[in-house]
């Protein structure tokens, strides 16, 4: 059974390399008991998001005139 | 600069560009003066051609492809003379107060646990949150920040910078776990603190 701390590392870690098909069911089986890592994963695709925009906001925020 | 397609590169629009790149410059390489150093070179090799340019966002995604180029040559040679694994104290103070987060069982103390941050979008758009999504890019220990930064910024594959900076898969993974959790907690209590939000 994967611990709080182990599944903040595996969804982290989702981000930078594809997961074997047992470590997703493991990180399912406890998402869905575990309210905490359920936010803490949307928190780590916001961040991804948050970051593209960084730097697509950048660089489109004014269009031509 | 007569031709009127041209208007709109006029010195203001230049020096808006500039001041843009900087601060992404400075955010990547925590030097002021090697900020400028590249910002320079960028600039002077992007209005070498600035007449070919349809438009003022043309030459921004032009001049900050070769801005992310020059980044990318510094780090490359810093990362020859710095060890980007050695723990810094502030890092070390980051990965405690990470373990605090948690009970002997590896598993969220109650105040502890990640929050629902309700919508993003919400939150992308309004300017306040990119100066404090800055401020807490800023806050993060420099090595761990330009770890993540070459990963979400740059683009790397997490392989390359492992690659770059001469560090291992498993430290990479260590790094980046670390700067996402330093900006998740940042950001947790500096923008979505109950009852801080503004409306």
């Amino acid at each position: 059974m994967l611990s709080c701390k182990d599944v903040t590392h595996k969804l982290s870690e989702s981000q930078d390399r594809e997961l074997s098909l047992s470590e997703r069911l493991q990180i399912e089986m406890h998402l869905a008991m575990c309210h905490g890592c359920r936010n803490f994963r949307k928190q780590m695709n916001f961040l991804r998001m948050a970051c593209r925009r960084y730097m697509t906001g950048r660089l489109s925020s004014d269009d031509d005139s | 600069m007569s031709d009127p397609q041209q208007a709109w590169m006029n010195d203001a629009a230049i020096e808006e560009i500039r001041r843009e790149m900087l601060k992404f410059a400075q955010l990547q390489l925590r030097d002021a003066t090697m900020a400028e150093d590249v910002v320079q070179e960028a600039l002077a090799a992007a209005l070498v051609n600035a007449r070919d340019f349809a438009g003022r966002s043309a030459l921004k995604t032009w001049v900050f492809a070769i801005l992310r180029n020059k980044i990318v040559d510094h780090i490359r040679q810093q990362s020859r003379t710095t060890n980007v694994s050695a723990l810094a104290p502030e890092e070390e103070s980051l990965d405690q107060s990470f373990e605090t987060l948690f009970k002997g069982n590896d598993h969220w103390r109650p105040e502890n646990r990640p929050s629902n941050w309700g919508d993003p979008e919400e939150s992308l758009r309004q300017q306040r949150f990119w100066d404090v999504f800055d401020a807490c890019l800023n806050h993060l220990p420099e090595n761990t920040a330009r770890v993540f930064m070459m990963r979400e910024f740059l683009e790397f594959e997490t392989a390359e910078v492992c690659r770059e900076l001469r560090i291992t898969v498993s430290n990479c993974n260590v790094i980046l776990h670390r700067a996402r959790n330093g900006l998740r907690r940042c950001l947790e209590k500096s923008w979505f603190a109950p009852g801080e939000q503004p409306c």
